[in-house]
Formats: structure tokens, C-alpha cells, sequence
């Protein structure tokens, strides 16, 4: 059944990567917890070595779809389980997020005000934490690690979110080009669009090291700086990752891979920059701006 | 596409596909076949079902008396905390998945599954996710012991075993989140160009919505555990209330997964009655089409409802009126099912072979649970329910015998398929009363307890609760027995037995009946229309499906 015609589906035989993907999270989370767990700090090595595993596995799973896929084994009813799979995928990201939004949005609409004396949290705020007002941003009650300034929205973020927008339209101007086979164009725009996601990632590393140096705004600063950390990290990670496959679909391209009219790799990390780009407009709005 | 081709001519034009791989790393580690894959996670559902059942047994005995007896308090939680997460996400949800994979591509005439080889990293994180979860048993300070649902700050008191936890879940979550994906696009690619969604079995139907489910509420779970994890190893403060955060918001987190969860762990187990009852009552479904929008009905109150478990916490009564009529809404889609049942079966000629009675029992007995639920959803009343053992009543009455029986039932309906061997009827009869009784004698006292106010999770109680108890833990020991005898009788029909025809079952209708007994390593490996007159469904609503074959044509 490995032949592809249009009435066979292409099934792959013996597949040896996703074992190894299983020891590579085995290995990276056993490595994880060890380091938490140790007293002193140490090394991660044994995560390192779990990632390693992990990323050599990508690179072999992929590597193996992408020569299927040269060697137009797919029909297009294998290319639809694959959108199928990319979009769902991506909702479940979406889902994910949605969690931690949701924290930051009962902390300020319920929990904060509660603490503060609002509602039903009059006794709550009378005996345990009298005097606490519960104005965000705030570190609660207990002002854990001390007084912070919080990030000014209409500097870094907004020069942030002009990039993210910027590269959204690069990614689809590469796009059209790829479907007009203008091949030269297409390079051209998806290293633009590279470019300024890793412009992106540095900003957002100089206002981490902005935040912890000169405003004293921790993780450990509340629920304040839980929440802002804990979503723009998990999105920073997201334009990484973002980034580094479309460093990679720029490779594929430049490669010969592709064809303007059969291009699924490239649509879906395309939908998936388009969705690190939405989570970015959530984030702007209601961790930086309100 | 190409000729029309029938599925018997495919099962006997198999000799070109139906070579299994040799050896035991390229059969099963490295397998992408839907049927090797469905039959690891049911060996590793009924694994996991044998290691919670023998932590319920700790339980049971050392709740046999007042008193402390056999186990330290400490190791009496982790056995209740882990007892629950094994069954689960061990036991459960994995059993599901296994009957999805070997089922759902023999009954929409698929080759296989859509992503064959992330099929076989679905299932193959688990064995490693229970690795390290089972491990913390072995570790000092032991293994997670605040409860399945882990509540903060208890859960963050575990000492060491935090991370072990918080890891193996989110290991459990991606493989859920990777299956769901297969299965939605299986169902929704995969189908035989002539078969219609309103063809398809009940059985595929509700795992198309419990995929959605999965996928909408895994990640939610992966967020609340990773918050856990940093509140305990990074000094955030999402459930700290001196940072301005709030162990309540990780109720809520955990119970906006935690409900669909439940659901997650009874719609697959809807369908799986709803092939059964329809086979042995010699009828089709009554009321196909309003099972499958009850099905989705379910699917969606079940995001709406989740603060009933929360009630005793402190909400703004909006709140609790709020989630306490939804909740009671789940009940009407929830009737028209068991109407439906029970409507197949009116002036059905049936006959009662051991998957009818798992299903007959699942029917009352599922009901049982869902009118407790009922007193529960309403949340004055709860105030006196909550976290006692009436909860674990309700629970149990919906989770043993609903899903697990609807597993169990299934398992016995399809294993002549699979095996290829009749199971030996009359030990199942055995099994299944030997079962119904002990599990009756089981739970019903746990709701006399939990009325009168028995707390759960807590190793001793007071000596009014005496007589209760005994009686609930001898049945518990006499239910584990039986199991297996489940076990035993899987066995020996997989090691042979009488010959099954392809057929199985005299009024079994759809397409897995078609391909021989035991079903070839590859099915359908051809892409074409099936025979639609095989289907429950398939004439019925065949008008909907020509239009799909014209729309196919089109293209
Ligand atoms: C008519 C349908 C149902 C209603 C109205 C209902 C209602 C409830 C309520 C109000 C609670 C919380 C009780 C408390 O902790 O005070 C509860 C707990 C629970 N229910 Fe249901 N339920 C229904 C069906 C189901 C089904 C179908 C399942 C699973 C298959 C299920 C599984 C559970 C579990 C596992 C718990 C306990 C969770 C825990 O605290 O550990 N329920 N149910
Ligand atoms: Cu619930």
C-alpha cells in the first residue's frame, strides 16, 4: 500500500520516530523534574538531553514526511488530514492560552476586587487583610516582593506589536508569491518575516531584563507578574518556535520543495504565525494596555 | 474513483497487505496500524484497570472496619488520589481510544486511521506518562496524595512528587489531544465517499464529539497543572491569595476541564450501547437522529455546567442559581437517550447474550447515577452532599457501571471480531451477574453513608457508619474478583475457542460485520462507496448521501 494513486491512502509502514519521541518526553520531563526537585541548583543536563532527543526526532519525522511529500506519495485527501490535524492542533493552543487569559481575567473581575473588600470578600478583607485595596496591578495583599513598576504599553509592546502585524503581511505576500511561483520573492518576504520575529523575540527579551532590573517586576511579584510573565513568556516561546519553522520553510523553499499549487508545510506554519499573531493582539490589549 | 468494490472482495484480495510485521519491535512498537494500535491501548486500559483495582481493594479493605487497620493515613490518600487518576486517565479514557481505533475505521470503510504515525505516538506516550506517575509510589514522601482533582495549596504540599504529577499530566494530555485530532480527522476524511454523516454508526458519532471535547479541555487541564507547577517551583501566586491570586481559580480552571471530562468518559460509552441494544433487540435505533443531537446538546451544556462541583466553596448566589438550573438541563438530553434505549427494545424480540446484559444493567444503573446527580445539581442541597460518600455513589454509579460497563459490554460484542473466537457465553453470564450483584452491594450502601453524612477520603469514621461500610467493601472485594474472571475469559477467547462467523451476531448491522472474523490486518485498503444497505443507517438516509456521491462526482 505504498504506492499513492488518488483511491489509496497513503498508510507509512514502520514508524520508529514517535517512539523515540515518546523517550525524548520521558527524558526531557524526567530531567526537568530532577532539576526542580534538587536542593541545590544544578544543570538540567538530563532535560538537554531530552530536547536533544526531541529535536531529533522532529528532524527525522519531518525530514520523512517532507521526502513522502517530495515524492508525491500524498494525494489530496492525505493533505486534508494534515489541515485537519494543523487546525485542530492550533485550537488546542488557542485552548491553552484561553487558560491562562482566563486566570488574568478572574483575578481582576473577581478575586483582586474580593481581596480588596468588594462583594462578598467585606469579611475576608476586614479581618485578614485589612487596609488592602485591590486596585490592579497589583501584588496582593502581602506586597510580595515588593513595590514594581509595571511596563509602559506605548513603547516596546507597541513597536512589538507593529512588527508582528508587519510580519503577518510579509508571510502573506510571500505566500502569493509562492502561488505565482515567483520563487526569488517568496525567499525574499519570508526572511523578511523571520527578521522581524526575531527582532520581536529581542524586544521582548529587553523588557524582561527591563522589568527585573530597573521596575522590579518578578515573576514572584503576585498575581501581577504571574500573569504577565507566565502569558507573554508562553507566547514568546510561540514566535520561537514560530520563527524557527519559518526559518526552516524559507530553507525548503530556497531547496526547490514546494509547488504553487501544493504547499501545505508552508500554509500551516503560515496559520500558525497568523495565531501567535492573534494571541499577541489579546495580549497587548488586556495584559499591556487595560 | 474506482470500481465498486464490496468489502468481502476486499477481505479475500488481501493477500498482497495482509503480511503483519515480523518481531516484536516492528509489530507493536513500531506499528501504524489502527488495529495493532486499538489493540495496545485496550491491553494497556486493562492493565491499568487491574493496578487502580487492586489500589481500590487498599482502600476498601482499610475502610472494611472503624479504625485504623492496614495502612497509614498518608498512604490511604495516595491510594484514593492515585486509584482515581489510574482509572481515569490510565483505564478509562485509553480503553475509549482502543475501541475508537480498532472500530471507527472498520465502520466508515477507512484503510486506517488519518495520521497513522502519530496514531502510534498517541498511545505510545502513555506506558511512559504511568511510568512516571506509578513511580512516585516508590519514592520518599510517596506519591501525590491531595486528591485526582488537586486542589491548591494541598497539592502543593506534596513535597517532591508535584512535578512528577504535573509532567505525567500533561504527557496524558498530549496523547489525548494527538488521539482526538485522529479521530476528528478520520471521521470527518476518511469516510467512504458514499457514506454520509448521518450514515455513520452512533458509536462514531459521539467519539467525533468527544474529540471536540478533548480537544477543546485537555489544554485547559495542561494550563491549570503548569499554574500548579509554577505556584510550587517558580514563586508565581495564581493560587496564592497573599499575591492577590486564589486557590478558587484553579477550581474553576480544573472543573471547566473537569466536566467535559466526565462526559469525555461517558459519550464513547452512549455509543457503545447504542450499537448493542439495537443488535440483540433485532431493531434499529429508535430516534437515530435525536440520540445525535442529544449527543451534541450534551456535549455542549457540559462547558456550561462546571461550578456545580463547586457549590459548597462560596459563589455569588447568581452563580450558584445559575449552575444550578444548567445543570439540570443536562438531565433532558440525558432522558431522551434512555427514552430511546428503551424504545429500541419496546416489542423488540430479544435475546440476552452477556454485551446485552452489560447494556441492559448500564441502562438502569447509569440512570441510578444520573438522578443522584439530579439531587446533587441542586446546590442548597449539595451544601449536605458535598464530599461525602454520596458523591462517590453518584460518581461510581456513572463511571463503573456506566462507562466501564459500556467498555466491558463492548469488549464481549466485539471480541469475536477481533479474536476471531466465541467467547465462552456462559462464563460471561457468570461475569456479568457475579458482577451486576457485587457492584450493587458495592455502591448502593456508599449513598445510606454519604446521606448520613460519611465524609470521602478520609481513612477512618465514626461507628454508625460500621454496618454500611462492611457491607460496601465486601462487595468490593467480590467485584474485583470478578474482573478477573474478566480477565480470564479475554484470555482464553483470544487463545482460541469456537470458530466466530463474520456476521457474530444474528442482528448486528454495519460494516465491521462484513470483513471476516478475525478482521484482516487491513481493511477497506481501497477507497470506494460501500454498501450502504449494510449500514443501521445506511438507507434511511441515503438521499443525503447520493448528494454527496454527486458533490464527489463534481470535483
Ligand atoms: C444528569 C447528569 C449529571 C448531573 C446532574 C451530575 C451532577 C453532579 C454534581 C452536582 C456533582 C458535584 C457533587 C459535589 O461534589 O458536591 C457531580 C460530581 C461528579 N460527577 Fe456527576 N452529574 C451527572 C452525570 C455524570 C456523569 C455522566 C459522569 C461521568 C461519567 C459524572 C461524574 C461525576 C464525577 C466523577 C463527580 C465527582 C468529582 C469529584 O469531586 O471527584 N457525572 N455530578
Ligand atoms: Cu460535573
Amino acid at each position: 500500500m505504498s504506492e499513492a494513486s488518488n483511491d489509496q491512502y497513503y498508510v507509512p509502514h514502520l514508524a520508529k520516530w514517535p517512539i523515540v519521541g515518546s523517550i525524548g518526553l520521558f527524558v526531557t520531563f524526567m530531567g526537568a523534574i530532577q532539576a526542580l526537585n534538587s536542593q541545590t541548583s544544578i544543570t538540567p543536563w538530563l532535560m538537554f538531553v531530552g530536547i536533544g532527543i526531541i529535536l531529533w526526532m522532529m528532524f527525522g519525522w519531518f525530514g520523512d514526511v517532507i521526502k513522502e511529500s517530495e515524492e508525491k506519495l500524498y494525494s489530496t485527501q492525505v493533505d486534508t488530514s494534515f489541515r485537519m490535524g494543523m487546525i485542530w492542533f492550533i485550537f488546542s493552543e488557542v485552548m491553552f492560552f484561553a487558560a491562562f487569559f482566563g486566570a488574568l481575567f478572574y483575578a481582576r473581575t473577581f478575586s483582586v476586587p474580593w481581596l480588596g473588600g468588594e462583594g462578598i470578600g467585606l469579611a475576608t478583607n476586614e479581618t485578614l487583610w485589612s487596609g488592602y485595596e485591590g486596585v490592579w496591578p497589583t501584588n496582593g495583599p502581602a506586597d510580595l516582593n515588593g513595590r514594581f513598576e509595571i511596563i509602559d504599553p506605548y513603547h516596546l509592546p507597541l513597536v512589538n506589536t507593529l512588527l508582528l502585524l508587519a510580519s503577518s503581511v510579509t508571510i502573506t505576500i510571500a505566500h502569493h508569491a509562492l502561488r505565482a511561483n515567483n520563487r526569488k520573492q517568496t525567499i525574499i518576504w519570508l526572511i523578511a518575516t523571520v527578521l522581524l520575529g526575531a527582532v520581536f523575540i529581542f524586544f521582548q527579551a529587553e523588557e524582561y531584563v527591563l522589568a527585573y532590573r530597573d521596575f522590579n517586576l518578578k515573576l514572584s511579584s503576585g498575581i501581577y507578574g504571574s500573569t504577565f510573565f507566565m502569558l507573554t513568556g508562553f507566547h514568546g516561546l510561540h514566535v520561537t518556535l514560530g520563527a524557527i519553522m519559518i526559518a526552516i520553510i524559507t530553507i525548503r523553499v530556497i531547496k526547490g520543495h514546494f509547488r504553487p499549487e501544493s504547499h501545505f508545510g508552508f500554509e500551516a506554519v503560515a496559520w500558525y504565525w497568523h495565531f501567535v499573531d492573534v494571541v499577541w493582539l489579546g495580549l497587548f490589549i488586556f495584559v499591556y494596555i487595560l | 474513483m474506482s470500481q465498486d468494490i464490496t468489502h468481502d472482495e476486499v477481505a479475500h484480495d488481501h493477500h498482497d497487505h495482509d503480511h503483519k510485521p515480523k518481531g516484536f519491535v516492528k509489530r507493536w512498537l513500531m506499528t501504524t496500524n489502527h488495529k495493532d494500535i486499538g489493540t495496545l491501548y485496550l491491553v494497556f486500559a486493562l492493565a491499568m484497570f487491574m493496578v487502580g483495582g487492586a489500589m481500590a481493594m487498599i482502600i476498601r479493605l482499610e475502610l472494611f472496619q472503624p479504625g485504623l487497620q492496614f495502612v497509614e493515613p498518608a498512604f490511604f490518600n495516595q491510594m484514593t488520589t492515585m486509584h482515581a487518576l489510574v482509572m481515569i486517565f490510565g483505564a478509562v479514557m485509553p480503553a475509549f481510544v482502543g475501541l475508537a481505533n480498532w472500530m471507527i475505521p472498520m465502520m466508515i470503510g477507512a484503510p486506517d486511521m488519518a495520521l497513522p504515525r502519530m496514531n502510534n505516538w498517541s498511545f505510545w506516550i502513555l506506558p511512559f506518562a504511568f511510568t512516571m506517575l506509578l513511580a512516585t509510589l516508590f519514592m520518599p514522601g510517596g506519591a501525590p496524595a491531595g486528591g485526582w482533582t488537586m486542589y491548591p495549596p494541598l497539592v502543593l504540599q506534596g513535597g517532591h512528587n508535584v512535578g512528577f504529577l504535573v509532567f505525567a499530566v500533561h504527557m496524558m494530555g498530549i496523547s489525548s489531544i494527538m488521539g482526538a485530532i485522529n479521530v476528528i480527522a478520520t471521521i470527518m476524511n476518511m469516510r467512504a465517499p458514499n457514506l454520509g454523516y448521518l450514515n455513520m454508526p452512533l458509536f462514531v458519532w459521539t467519539w467525533l464529539i468527544t474529540a471536540f471535547l478533548l480537544i477543546a479541555v485537555m489544554p485547559v487541564l495542561a494550563g491549570a497543572v503548569t499554574m500548579i507547577l509554577t505556584d510550587r517551583y517558580f514563586d508565581t501566586s495564581f493560587f496564592n491569595a497573599a499575591g492577590g491570586g486564589d486557590p478558587v481559580l484553579f477550581q474553576h480552571i480544573f472543573w471547566f476541564f473537569g466536566h467535559p471530562e466526565v462526559y469525555i468518559m461517558i459519550l464513547p460509552a452512549f455509543g457503545i450501547i447504542s450499537e448493542i441494544i439495537p443488535t440483540f433487540a433485532r431493531k434499529p435505533l429508535f430516534g437515530y437522529v435525536s440520540m445525535v443531537y442529544a449527543t451534541a446538546a450534551i456535549a455542549f451544556l457540559s462547558f456550561i455546567v462546571w461550578a456545580h462541583h463547586m457549590f459548597s466553596v462560596g459563589m455569588p448566589l447568581g452563580g450558584s442559581l445559575y449552575f444550578m438550573y444548567a445543570t439540570m438541563m443536562i438531565a433532558v438530553p440525558t432522558g431522551v437517550k434512555i427514552f430511546n434505549w428503551v424504545g429500541t427494545m419496546w416489542r423488540g424480540s430479544m435475546t440476552f447474550e452477556t454485551p446485552m446484559l452489560f447494556s441492559l444493567a448500564f441502562v438502569v444503573l447509569f440512570t441510578i447515577g444520573g438522578f443522584s446527580g439530579v439531587m446533587m445539581a441542586l446546590a442548597p442541597v449539595d451544601l449536605q452532599y458535598h464530599d461525602t460518600y454520596f458523591i462517590v455513589a453518584h460518581f461510581h454509579y456513572v463511571l463503573v457501571t456506566g462507562a466501564v460497563y459500556a467498555i466491558i459490554a463492548g469488549a464481549y460484542y466485539w471480541l469475536p471480531k477481533w479474536s476471531g473466537h466465541m467467547y465462552n457465553e456462559r462464563l460471561g453470564k457468570i461475569h456479568f451477574w457475579w458482577s451486576t450483584i457485587s457492584v450493587n452491594v458495592l455502591f448502593f450502601p456508599q449513598h445510606f453513608l454519604g446521606l448520613a453524612g460519611m465524609p470521602r477520603r478520609i481513612p477512618d469514621y465514626s461507628t454508625q457508619f460500621a454496618e454500611f461500610n462492611m457491607m460496601s467493601s465486601i462487595g468490593g472485594f467480590a467485584f474485583g474478583l470478578a474482573q478477573v474472571l474478566f480477565v480470564y475469559i479475554v484470555w482464553k477467547t483470544v487463545r482460541g475457542g469456537e470458530k466466530a462467523t463474520a456476521q457474530v451476531w444474528e442482528g448486528a448491522k454495519g460494516l465491521e460485520w462484513t470483513v471476516p472474523s478475525p478482521a484482516p490486518h487491513h481493511t477497506f485498503s481501497e477507497f470506494g462507496p460501500v454498501d450502504l444497505s449494510k449500514l443501521a443507517n445506511g438507507e434511511k438516509f441515503s438521499i443525503l448521501s447520493d448528494i454527496d456521491e454527486k458533490d464527489d462526482k463534481q470535483k
